[in-house]
């Protein structure tokens, strides 16, 4: 090997040596397309990074007592150079993170990229996604605003439905019967150090998951030689190049995102006055919205789990070896299916949550034993059996495969659940009554 | 591995093995240890235990008209004293999610603003999502004079009369 020449050449040297000490030095062509992946996971990375160093920042300015919490933000925000900016940096970043992961978890799955050994790297990715709901959330408690205050209030008094250790649970998850000094001394421990600390260990561990098992799934559109390797670029310049431009547009939008609008900040905490309508944080709006619907154990604690359960099952339900995967939705027939299954589930969720509304205000709520029942058991029943007919409708009219199966279903769920989301995050106002965005 | 090959079976195997396990057994009780002091130092402690610290004293019984709604902010709870003279110290905390729960005097109800739960003079949901009444404080009255322990927070089913407090 040639012998670096000069201080630039040896500068290069030593970073293209660094680089390549985590990254391959070779990847294939095809699957470093931009809209193969979006470069979801970069992107989580770096706003991972960013953060780390706004949250560091912030961490300097701000006290974790509740009298003290508000009037800390205050002062950081009015006193101290780009105060605001750097907060408002950490705030979208932390909102966005929590989407891209989601869109992440939705890319891989649509790509089929929990298959060929990827199965411990799928569960991994759904711990992260799970720790970066639990920062976001220990976070949003932080600023002890009114908007803070009630949205714990509600997730913490979600977590009290859980059958028999659900009032220990919700004093656990405040720190006490309500939510005081406890509650925010143990988030912000949480929140700074548990959680960042967990993360980075994991998405670390993740990031080298996907390089052991040779990178992002390969579309099948590669082209590849005559023993069936795909055609190779090297990583440098080729990959380094797009990803780092990828980082820097995200800094770009987010720094613009900050500048343009500024992290709210609501009237201080006040115990004594509760918000109306009071909304959990954006992300855990889907729940609070099945909550309107459902009996609260079944809303709270058995459709969750499912969910939960059927997404750490997915990779060990033993699909076969030549499911089509790589590209997105999987083949032809993945993406007429997927498409049909996202139209049913937009057409049939708003109906049945409107139904549902106009049902209740005619009949009222029923109570125990009864809403048990028909607000409980009937309508998860009718759900899996919709479930198990659109597989079998799915396997034997439109000749799906299982893998393609199993992916109109998750869009079907999926969909569904964002738009519960989506309801409750623009159509619900005061009272939690339906509501048009524009008149709330 | 080599050592293995050559060593004939029985003593020196069966010692690895159970250092092995020991090791092993070990490593499970230092994190279960590990995992206990860690819920150990998240788990609430009590801050006030039912007696003198809980304790409220609300006044003579004779300042609270029959009908009446007193808020007691610092208790977080209300004084309801019923048209026919009894008290009961309803919790502000609303049973559906755990927002705070204004008396409203026009309606005679009580109504959360966070998702539309009703309750009413007696903490009895008239409107649902709240799924169970009002918790209430034991209330008690020695000589005349109302004391409210809000150490003690009793969940129930609906309104009985047995609930009630009369001096």
């Amino acid at each position: 090997m040639l012998r670096p020449q000069t201080d630039g050449d040896r500068a290069r040297t030593v970073v293209s040596t660094f680089v390549l000490h985590l990254r391959p030095v070779r990847v294939p062509r095809a699957a470093i397309r931009f809209t193969h992946t979006f470069g979801l996971g970069g992107m989580s990375l770096v706003l991972l990074g960013t953060l780390g160093v706004t949250g560091s920042l912030l961490m300097l300015g701000y006290t974790p007592v509740p009298g003290e919490a508000y009037a800390s933000i205050e002062r950081l925000e009015s006193q101290v150079l780009f105060g605001a900016f750097v907060r408002s940096v950490h705030h979208w970043s932390a909102n966005l993170l929590v989407l891209v992961a989601f869109l992440h978890l939705l890319r891989v799955f649509f790509t089929g990229g929990f298959l060929d050994g990827r199965a411990l790297n799928w569960l991994v990715g759904l711990v992260l996604l799970a720790a970066i709901a639990a920062s976001s959330f220990t976070g949003y408690l932080l600023p002890w605003d009114q908007l803070a205050y009630w949205a714990v209030t509600i997730v913490t008094g979600m977590a009290g439905y859980v059958p028999l250790a659900g009032v220990a649970l919700a004093a656990l998850l405040r720190g006490g019967p309500e939510i005081g000094p406890e509650t925010l001394g143990t988030y912000y421990a949480f929140h700074t150090q548990w959680l960042p600390a967990l993360l980075v260990a994991l998405a670390l561990f993740h990031f080298w998951r996907v390089r052991r098992a040779g990178g992002v799934v390969v579309p099948p559109d590669a082209v590849r030689d005559e023993r069936g390797k795909p055609e190779q670029v090297l990583f440098l310049p080729h990959l380094l190049w797009r990803e780092t431009a990828v980082a820097l547009l995200l800094l770009g939008a987010v720094s613009l995102c900050a500048a343009l609008v500024r992290a709210p900040l609501g009237p201080p905490a006040n115990p004594g006055l509760s918000l109306n309508p009071a909304k959990a944080p954006w992300y855990f709006l889907g729940f609070q919205e099945l909550l309107v619907h459902l009996h609260p154990l079944f809303a709270v604690v058995v459709v969750p789990a499912l969910g939960a359960i059927a997404l750490v099952a997915l990779p060990y339900l033993g699909f076969a070896k030549d499911e089509p995967r790589g590209a997105w939705f999987l083949s032809a027939n993945g993406r007429r299916t997927a498409r049909l299954a996202a139209v049913v589930a937009l057409v049939a969720t708003p109906i049945l949550v409107v139904a549902d509304e106009a049902l209740l205000g005619a009949a009222g709520a029923p109570s125990g034993g009864a809403a048990f029942v028909t607000r409980g058991l009937l309508p998860v029943a009718a759900l899996l059996a919709v479930c198990a007919a659109g597989y079998r409708a799915l396997r034997s009219w439109q000749g799906a495969t299982p893998l393609e199966a199993a992916q109109a279903l998750f869009v079907l769920l999926a969909t569904g659940f964002v738009v519960l989301t989506v309801t409750g995050i623009w159509f619900r106002g005061s009272g939690m009554r339906l509501v048009w965005p524009w008149n709330a | 591995m080599a050592v293995e090959r050559v060593t004939p079976a029985g003593a020196p195997q069966r010692r690895r093995s159970f250092l092995g396990l020991a090791w092993l057994g070990v490593g499970v009780a230092a994190l279960g240890e590990a995992a206990w002091i860690v819920a150990s130092f998240l788990k609430p402690r009590a801050k006030a235990p039912s007696g003198e610290g809980s304790l409220v004293v609300a006044g003579p019984s004779e300042g609270f008209a029959p009908g009446s709604v007193t808020a007691f902010p610092a208790g977080k709870f209300y004084l309801v004293r019923l048209q026919d003279g009894g008290f009961l110290a309803l919790h502000r905390q609303c049973t559906h999610l755990g927002c705070s729960v204004p008396w409203d005097e026009a309606s005679g109800r009580f109504a959360c603003p966070c998702h539309a739960s009703v309750f009413d003079l007696r903490g009895d949901v008239l409107v649902p999502p709240a799924p169970r009444p009002l918790d209430l404080f034991a209330v008690r009255i020695e000589n005349g004079i109302v004391k409210v322990d809000t150490g003690t927070k009793v969940r129930r089913s609906g309104f009985e009369p047995s609930q009630v407090t009369r001096g």
